[in-house]
């Protein structure tokens, strides 16, 4: 039996697959048995969303492809025709148009859950900067996207985000012109950009999964952040956080249905509709919600380059995150400072949100500077000092005796208030 | 715009229904449609004088080229009614002689163009371009009421404003000038349903025609997602009794 | 919901105590509840990649006879496949009619597969009922094959004057698509 793996498992036929290919075991220890600390609340759901979320987008990706026109002269009329004629293409269209969105939404939430709960600090840094590629992936996967239907904000998103390039000193018109395959956005644009929005969704499953092996090797993080130290800790993946999982799902799916079916269109541009013309911008282009922080970053210097510059700078930045921060605790309930800085930091993302959406004009000119400096400072400036400062609140000795004996010092504020789950 | 829809997908999250909010330079009069709302349907007698004032108006000038008669059966018309209206174009086709020639309209033809290409429309209208309308309800912002406050929002222009040339004032065209003259008016039309042609009755109408060429899906997908709904709510409660279980005999 | 009552057949068996075979009862419930949203879930997907309205809405063709010489036969073009239309002379029917049913692989009367009192019009759909391939026979120069009617020169299957195999490897006549006489020379395929 050398090389052989020896299974647990009853079934004949499925105990011969494992002791050749032990599938069943890995899913037995990852998802079954695997220990999970028993006081995740409801923000933990969102991995769980994500990863449902990205097989929604692929599926109904696939049957849209199967009606869909790469070509400037059918790309518009042919997502009419899914829309009006194709079985369920109407239902396929908008769940896949609003599936982008509640994408979006929930990984800004998985990303904040992790920014307020320290998940991505020592040892989780890499599963943290996984987590960023990933992300990156997603925003190149749901431009390339936006871009197919051939609406007008499809063309002008399409010219103005490849145009970034051009910003690069000496070769930036060569890359925007080998982007383009052309000197316009036009159809070999269009055919290669559908070419990799079929593509990266796959590769998005692969950093997935590298994403999950890595969240397995070092165990999740926990509402108060600290490590667990005894299986009175955790419980089993399944039941317990499967059904929980499941309960999320739902309600998630619930607020998806609504959107797909009572408000298809409210997240989505008006101009879109009107087929792309090369000779007419629209009076106010803006792109698509998820995108408008980074935006409001780009448009907040005067300066073509300083202002790429400053918008990928915006997302490098959460690379080298888990080194900036320098406190010795993780979750923000032990962080009476940063916990403030958290809200602050997202009433500055919805700023930059907002600015995003407004035409550069008066006021929000000023409101989009202060905001981008003030996203820069809190990573580069009090993220790093506000945590060597910081005095923290005593940290619970395990999960499982969340307060220490007596003695052990005050209840943290607000912690005898708030229960730590809701169940 | 972008703090609203942010703020609507918050309430949804949370459960409350939050009412669309169009940034509009002008503020458009919110109208009463059949069709809004979770049980909205389009009210088929209106969507049929609609289509009677685009035949006999609106189609003089705009295309609607993603539109086939055949789906004419949405607002209520019979087949017979369907063949009878295609079969009123001449649709260009190849005869079998090889030369161009024309046949009678199927209820499957795309509806008839007023013209047979944009630069033919832009000769024939002093260089302006009337947008086909197949989806112009979800082409502008502000849907149904912008359409009806455009249709009805022609006035003189105020004082000390210099028209341009061959160009209309409308309270709710972006800009105030419009190269379409007054489509519509008291007695525009003979309603063949005997319905008094009033200036907003028409507009009123044609609207609801525009926004179900826009929009043929939405009766089914309001029904379907009404099913979709109750059914996601009731395994939303399944699953958390059966989470409550399950979770029973941890301490936490 | 045929799934929960299938549920509750099995419940009582089990000897749970009464707390017990509740909480399997609902999560028998809630999963029979889930895979019936999945299976509804899947319809919309495989549904899509059925014919379309606007593919649907193109599936009838009118055809001009006129012009089809006696002796001749047309290739039309309908939902995409090729439909054979022959304008069969008197010997040609004969032949089809005399022939007795037990000689033929996949019995069936001429009259059957004509529209009675039009029966020099001979339409089927030209794909050989093999594996697919259109036979030979409309052009004055094609093989006809022994039987006078249309050869498949992918395996050698031939048909006769009526479109009935007579010669094998296919197993079925060259099907007759849906149509009828709009007027006495003019037809509506589908």
């Amino acid at each position: 039996m050398v090389g052989l793996h020896t299974s647990d498992i009853k079934n004949p036929v499925i105990n011969w697959i494992d002791t050749r290919l032990p599938i069943f075991t890995m899913m037995q220890k990852e998802y079954g048995v695997f220990p999970t600390p028993k006081n995740f609340n409801y923000f933990w759901n969102f991995g769980a969303l994500a990863m449902v979320n990205l097989m929604i987008m692929i599926v109904t990706g696939i049957f849209l492809a199967m009606n869909y026109n790469a070509s400037t002269a059918g790309a518009f009329d042919s997502v009419e025709r899914i829309m009006r004629d194709v079985n369920y293409g109407w239902l396929l269209r908008y769940v896949h148009a609003n599936g982008a969105s509640m994408f979006f939404i929930v990984v800004y939430i998985h990303m904040f859950r992790s920014l307020y709960y320290g998940s991505y600090k020592k040892p989780r840094e890499l599963l943290w900067m996984i987590g960023v590629a990933i992300l990156l992936l997603m925003m190149a996967t749901a431009f390339m996207g936006y871009v197919l239907p051939w609406g007008q904000m499809s063309y002008w998103g399409a010219t103005v985000i490849t145009n970034l390039f051009s910003a690069i000193p000496l070769v930036g018109d060569s890359i925007v012109t080998l982007l383009w395959g052309g000197f316009s956005v036009d159809n070999p644009t269009l055919n290669r950009f559908f070419s990799l929005h079929y593509l990266l969704p796959f590769v998005i499953i692969g950093v997935v999964f590298l994403h999950i092996v890595a969240l397995h090797v070092t165990g999740s993080n926990n509402p108060l952040g600290i490590d667990v130290k005894s299986s009175q800790d955790t419980l089993p993946f399944h039941p317990y956080y499967t059904v929980k999982d499941l309960f999320g799902m739902c309600i998630y799916l619930l607020v998806f249905a609504s959107l797909v079916f009572f408000a298809p269109n409210y997240l989505g541009h008006a101009d879109n509709y009107i087929p792309a013309n090369p000779l007419v911008t629209p009076t106010h282009i803006v792109p698509e919600w998820y995108f408008l922080p980074f935006y409001a970053i780009l448009r907040s210097v005067p300066s073509k380059l300083g202002g790429v510059i400053l918008m990928f700078s915006s997302i490098a930045i959460l690379f080298v995150l888990p080194w900036l921060d320098t406190s010795p605790v993780r979750s923000a309930r032990f962080r009476p400072i940063y916990r403030w800085m958290m809200v602050a930091f997202v009433v500055d993302c919805v700023l930059l949100g907002e600015v995003g959406g407004r035409p550069p004009e008066g006021i929000w000119v000023v409101v989009g500077q202060l905001s981008t400096l003030y996203y820069f400072l809190h990573f580069l400036v009090l993220v790093p000092v506000v945590g060597k400062m910081e005095h923290p609140l005593p940290l619970p000795e395990s999960i499982s005796r969340p307060v220490l004996p007596s003695g052990g010092g005050p209840l943290p504020a607000g912690y005898a208030a708030k229960p730590m789950e809701k169940v | 715009m972008s703090v609203h829809r942010l703020a609507a997908v918050a309430a949804l999250l949370t459960g409350f229904a939050a009412a669309p909010a169009f940034a509009q330079e002008i503020e458009l009069p919110k109208q009463n449609w059949s069709f809004d709302g979770p049980f909205g349907t389009f009210d088929k007698a209106a969507a049929q004088r609609g289509f009677q004032i685009y035949k006999d108006v609106c189609s003089n000038c705009h295309s609607m080229k993603q539109v086939y008669y055949r789906n004419l059966s949405g607002i209520g018309l019979s087949d017979a009614q369907i063949k009878a209206i295609a079969a009123t174009v001449d649709v260009p086709t190849i005869g079998d002689d090889g030369q161009p020639t024309e046949r009678k309209g199927l209820p499957a033809d795309h509806f008839k163009s007023p013209y047979p290409n944009e630069r033919a429309a832009r000769a024939a209208q002093n260089g302006a371009l009337p947008p086909d309308q197949s989806v112009i309800e979800k082409a502008r912002e502000g849907g149904a009421d912008y359409i009806f406050a455009l249709l009805t929002g022609y006035t003189d222009p105020p004082a000390g404003v210099k028209m341009g040339d061959g160009m209309n004032y409308n309270k709710y065209f972006p800009g105030h000038q419009i190269a379409m003259a007054a489509p519509l008016s008291d007695g525009r039309v003979d309603y063949i349903d005997g319905t008094k042609p009033t200036l907003e009755q028409e507009a009123r109408d044609v609207t609801t025609f525009l926004a179900y060429v826009a929009n043929p899906e939405m009766e089914e997908r309001k029904r379907t997602g009404i099913r979709v709904v109750l059914f996601l709510a009731m395994l939303s409660g399944l699953t958390y009794v059966v989470k409550r279980q399950v979770w029973s005999d941890v301490d936490h | 919901m045929s799934a929960t009552a299938h549920a509750t057949g099995h419940t009582p068996g089990d000897g749970h105590p009464e707390d017990g075979s509740k909480r399997d009862f609902l999560k028998m419930v809630t999963a029979a509840s889930a895979f019936i949203g999945v299976g509804a879930l899947a319809w919309p997907l495989i549904d899509s990649m059925n014919p379309s309205s606007d593919v649907l809405a193109l599936s009838s063709v009118d055809f001009e006879l006129a012009p089809v010489a006696l002796g001749s036969a047309v290739t039309v073009v309908w939902r995409g496949k090729p439909v054979f239309v022959r304008h069969r002379t008197a010997e040609e029917i004969k032949g089809a009619e005399d022939v007795s049913l037990n000689q033929l692989i996949d019995p069936a009367t001429d009259a059957s597969r004509v529209k009675s009192g039009h029966d020099q019009w001979l339409v089927v759909i030209g794909i050989c009922t093999h594996l697919g391939c259109v036979p030979l026979g409309n052009k004055p120069t094609d093989p006809r094959g022994e039987w006078g009617g249309w050869f498949c020169p992918c395996h050698g299957s031939q048909y006769d004057t009526s479109g009935r195999v007579r010669h094998g490897p296919a197993p079925l006549n060259l099907a007759v698509p849906p149509y009828g006489f709009v007027s006495d020379s003019k037809i509506k395929i589908g």
